[in-house]
C-alpha cells in the first residue's frame, strides 16, 4: 500500500534515502540542502538506517570521502547546493572517471556571486560536463520518485556512473506537498543490493584506483566513459518503466505536455514547469496549439528524442535558469538548438534566461514568453534571440 | 618482540621494484619501511594523494603497490581514506567483509603541511582509524623544487630562489607533527630513516595498531631538491637527528616523548654542509644566517624537551 504523506522536498529525498539505507554518507551543510543530512542523521541516530555518517569538514572532503568510500565498496550518499558543488567540482570529475556510482541529492541554488541562497540552476549547469547523470524534478514527488530510481540508474552495469538528482531550492525543498511514498519493503526490493563487481575491500583480491595514465591511454578511458553516460539513456528508460509498475508513476527522458499538435512550445526544467503547464492550459482554452516539454534526463542529453519531439513545432521557447555568460544563449538553448540543427529542423526558437537567485517565476511571466512568440509569428522577425525574461533593465 | 633488521627486511615486499622514483629517494624507502609495520596477515587499503610517489608507482596500466591502492587528488589523501575506513566500517557491520583491513594514507610535505592540511585536520579531528604517513622532503618536489610550508629557512628553491636580494626562503618551517598533536589523537610520531630503520619501524607499527587516528611525520630527503649525494641519504638522515635539526619523538595519548637525546648536540652546519640547496650560506659574509638557523633549531629543542618533561 502506497503512503500518503505531506512532505517537503528535503524530507521526501530524505525519505527515500531512509527507504535505500546506503552504507556511508559523508555530507556537509549548505543552504537549501542543509535538511537533508540533518534528516538523515535523525534516522542514523535512532536506528532506523545502518548507514556511516561522516560529519566532514568540507564538500570537497564530502565528495573525496565519497570516492574512497564508494571504491571501497560501499554504496555512498550526500547532498549538496550551490557554492558546495562548486567545490567538488574538481572531485566530481574523478569520481566518474573512476566509474563511481555515487548519488547526490542537488538542492538547486545560485552560485554566488552576488551571494544568494534561492533558486537557479547554476549549479547544477556548472558541473554538468564532469560526467554525471543529472536527473531534474518538477515537484517533491518527483525528487522522491528520481531518488528511488537514482541507484538503479547509476549501478547499472552498461553505466557505472555518479548521479545528481536535483530539486528546487525552496521552491520544492522547502515546500510542502502531498506526495505518496512507496512502503519501505518495496524500495528496498526495487533498489536492492550493490554488490559491485571490484572494489577496494573485496576479499581475496587487491585493486587500485586512479592511476597515472600518459598520453596512450587518456583517449581510450574518456571514449569508454562516454559510453557509459550515453548507455545512461537507455537504462534511464528501463527504470523509469519498471518503476511505474511499482508505483503507476512511469517516467521516461521528458515529459510532454499537451505536445500533441503543439505549434508554440516551451522546453522549460524543474519547477517552473508546473507553472507552465498552467499557462499552457489557458492557452489551450483559448484554443492556442501551445505545449510544454520537461526535462526530466539532462545528462546524458537526449538530443535526438528530444529533436524528434519538436519536429513540428513551429514557434520554439527554451528556457535557462541560469546565466552561462556564453552571451548568446544559455545551455539549453544551446543544446536544444543543436539537437535541433542535426535533424534539419528550424523552428524560429527565442531564449530566454530566467528566475535568476529566485526571481519569481508566474503564470504571468511565462505566458508573456508564448506572447513573445506570437509576435515573432506576426512580423516574421526574431529580434534579440537571447532574451531575459522579469528583468529591470 | 626485539627489533631486528635482517627478520624486518627478509617480509614480504609490498612496494614492488620497477616504479619510477629516483634512485637515492628518500619517499620509496620511507613507504617501504612504513609497509614493513603491517603484520603479515594483515591486508592494508593505501591512499596516496598525488605526488611523486603517486604518478611513479602507479603509471596505467602497471601498479607496484601488493595492497588494495586509491589515488583521488593532490589535496584530500586525508578524506578519501576516511572514506575507504567508514565504507571498511559499514560492510563490516553488515557482514560483506571478513578479513582486517588497516588504512594508511601517503602524502608529501605539499599534500600535507599545505594544500591537503584541511582534509587531514578533518579526518585526523574525526579520529578515523587509520595513519597518515607524511613523507616530507620539505618542497614541493613533484612540480619542481618550489617551496613549500615544510621548507626550512634560506633554503633555495625554485620559488624562493637565491639572488642578489634574496638569500631563499625567509620563514620559518611549519611544525605540523606538534599541529597534529593539538588535534588530541591517540598517536603522533615523528622519524626518519636512522638506527637501521628501528626507529620508523617500531612507529609504523605502533601507529598502524593503534585505534583511531594516527600520524606519522617522516623526514625524506630528495637528492634532486636537496642537491647531495644519492649514497649519502642515511648519514644525512642521521646528521638530521644528532644536530636536532630532526627530533625523533612521539607524543602518545597527550604525552611527549623524546625518543633520542644525541650525546653530543652536532652543529647546524654539519647537517647544511652537504646540501647544494644551502651553499649560499657557507659564502662569506652570511655567517649570520647560520646563526639564525642554529638559534631556531636550539629553541624547538629546548621547547620540545620542555614538553615531554
Amino acid at each position: 500500500m502506497a503512503i500518503k504523506e505531506r512532505l517537503s522536498g528535503n524530507e521526501a529525498v530524505a525519505n527515500a534515502m531512509r527507504q535505500i539505507n546506503p552504507d556511508v554518507m559523508p555530507a556537509y551543510p549548505i543552504t537549501p540542502s542543509t535538511e537533508i543530512p540533518q534528516y538523515f542523521t535523525t534516522f542514523v541516530s535512532n536506528g532506523q538506517v545502518d548507514t556511516v555518517f561522516v560529519p566532514v569538514e568540507s564538500e570537497h572532503s564530502a565528495m573525496s570521502a565519497c570516492i574512497g568510500s564508494e571504491a571501497a565498496g560501499a554504496r555512498t550518499i550526500t547532498a549538496t547546493s550551490s557554492a558546495g558543488l562548486a567545490l567538488m567540482w574538481e572531485v566530481l570529475n574523478v569520481a566518474a572517471s573512476d566509474r563511481l556510482p555515487i548519488c547526490l541529492a542537488l538542492v538547486n541554488r545560485a552560485l554566488s556571486g552576488p551571494i544568494n541562497i534561492n533558486c537557479d540552476h547554476s549549479d547544477a549547469m556548472g558541473a554538468r560536463n564532469t560526467g554525471w547523470i543529472q536527473l531534474f524534478a518538477e515537484n517533491n514527488q518527483e525528487a522522491y520518485d528520481n531518488m528511488v530510481q537514482a541507484y538503479r540508474i547509476a549501478e547499472h552495469p552498461d553505466v557505472m556512473l555518479p548521479i545528481i538528482v536535483c530539486q528546487d531550492g525552496f521552491i520544492t525543498s522547502h515546500a510542502v506537498e502531498n506526495i505518496t511514498l512507496l512502503e519501505d519493503q518495496v524500495v528496498k526490493d526495487f533498489v536492492g543490493e550493490y554488490e559491485p563487481e571490484h572494489y577496494l575491500l573485496k576479499d581475496g583480491e587487491s585493486i587500485a584506483y586512479g592511476p597515472y595514465a600518459v598520453t596512450n591511454y587518456v583517449m581510450e578511458a574518456r571514449r569508454a566513459q562516454m559510453q557509459g553516460l550515453r548507455n545512461a539513456k537507455q537504462v534511464c528508460i528501463d527504470i523509469g518503466k519498471e518503476f511505474g509498475q511499482i508505483s503507476g508513476r512511469e517516467y521516461g527522458l521528458f515529459e510532454e505536455y499537451r505536445m500533441e499538435d503543439a505549434e508554440y512550445a516551451m522546453v522549460i526544467m524543474g519547477s517552473a514547469a508546473g507553472t507552465a503547464k498552467d499557462a499552457v492550459d489557458a492557452l489551450r482554452d483559448k484554443g492556442v496549439k501551445a505545449g510544454i516539454l520537461k526535462i526530466r534526463l539532462f545528462r546524458p542529453f537526449p538530443a535526438e528524442e528530444i529533436a524528434e519531439a519538436l519536429k513540428d513545432v513551429k514557434y520554439l521557447a527554451i528556457m535557462d535558469r541560469t546565466e552561462d555568460f556564453e552571451t548568446n544563449c544559455g545551455p539549453l538553448g544551446s543544446e536544444i538548438k543543436s539537437a535541433l540543427f542535426n535533424k534539419n529542423l528550424r523552428p524560429l526558437t527565442l531564449n530566454y534566461c530566467y528566475g535568476l537567485g529566485g526571481r519569481d517565476v508566474t503564470v504571468e511571466s511565462l505566458t508573456s514568453v508564448f506572447e513573445d512568440l506570437f509576435e515573432v509569428e506576426k512580423t516574421g522577425d526574431l529580434g534579440e534571440v537571447y532574451r531575459y525574461l522579469s528583468v529591470r533593465e | 618482540m626485539a627489533y631486528n633488521l635482517k627478520q624486518t627486511l627478509n617480509k614480504e615486499e609490498r612496494l614492488a621494484p620497477g616504479h619510477r622514483m629516483c634512485a637515492g629517494c628518500g619517499a620509496t624507502i620511507a613507504v617501504r619501511n612504513v609497509l614493513r609495520g603491517l603484520h603479515e596477515e594483515d591486508e592494508a587499503v593505501i591512499t596516496c594523494a598525488t605526488s611523486c610517489l603517486e604518478v611513479s608507482s602507479f603509471m596505467y596500466p602497471y601498479t607496484s603497490w601488493k595492497d588494495s591502492f586509491i589515488h583521488d587528488a593532490f589535496e584530500n589523501a586525508g578524506a578519501t581514506c576516511a572514506g575507504v575506513e567508514s565504507a571498511y566500517k559499514a560492510l563490516k557491520k553488515k557482514g560483506k567483509i571478513k578479513g582486517t583491513r588497516k588504512f594508511i594514507a601517503f602524502g608529501g610535505d605539499g599534500g600535507t603541511y599545505d594544500i591537503g592540511f584541511q582534509s587531514l585536520s578533518g579526518a585526523m579531528e574525526r579520529n578515523h582509524d587509520m595513519v597518515y604517513v607524511c613523507y616530507d622532503n620539505e618542497a614541493y618536489m613533484n612540480t619542481g623544487i618550489q617551496r613549500s610550508s615544510a621548507t626550512p629557512m634560506y633554503a633555495d628553491t625554485t620559488t624562493t630562489p637565491v639572488g642578489t636580494v634574496s638569500d631563499g626562503k625567509p620563514q620559518n618551517r611549519k611544525d605540523l607533527a606538534q599541529v597534529i598533536a593539538a588535534h588530541n589523537i591517540p598517536y603522533v610520531g615523528q622519524t626518519t630513516l636512522v638506527n637501521n630503520f628501528r626507529d620508523i619501524h617500531v612507529k609504523s607499527e605502533k601507529a598502524i595498531y593503534t585505534p583511531g587516528a594516527a600520524f606519522l611525520n617522516v623526514l625524506a630527503p630528495c637528492p634532486r631538491g636537496w642537491r647531495y649525494e644519492m649514497a649519502d641519504i642515511l648519514e644525512l638522515c642521521k646528521l638530521a637527528v644528532d644536530t636536532c635539526f630532526w627530533p625523533l619523538f612521539e607524543v602518545i595519548e597527550g604525552e611527549w616523548i623524546v625518543n633520542y637525546i644525541p650525546k653530543k648536540k652536532l652543529p647546524i652546519e654539519d647537517f647544511l654542509r652537504p646540501q647544494g640547496r644551502f651553499k649560499h650560506l657557507f659564502k662569506p659574509g652570511k655567517e649570520h644566517l647560520i646563526a639564525d638557523i642554529q638559534a631556531g633549531v636550539d629553541q624547538r629543542w629546548e621547547e620540545l624537551l620542555k614538553r615531554a618533561k
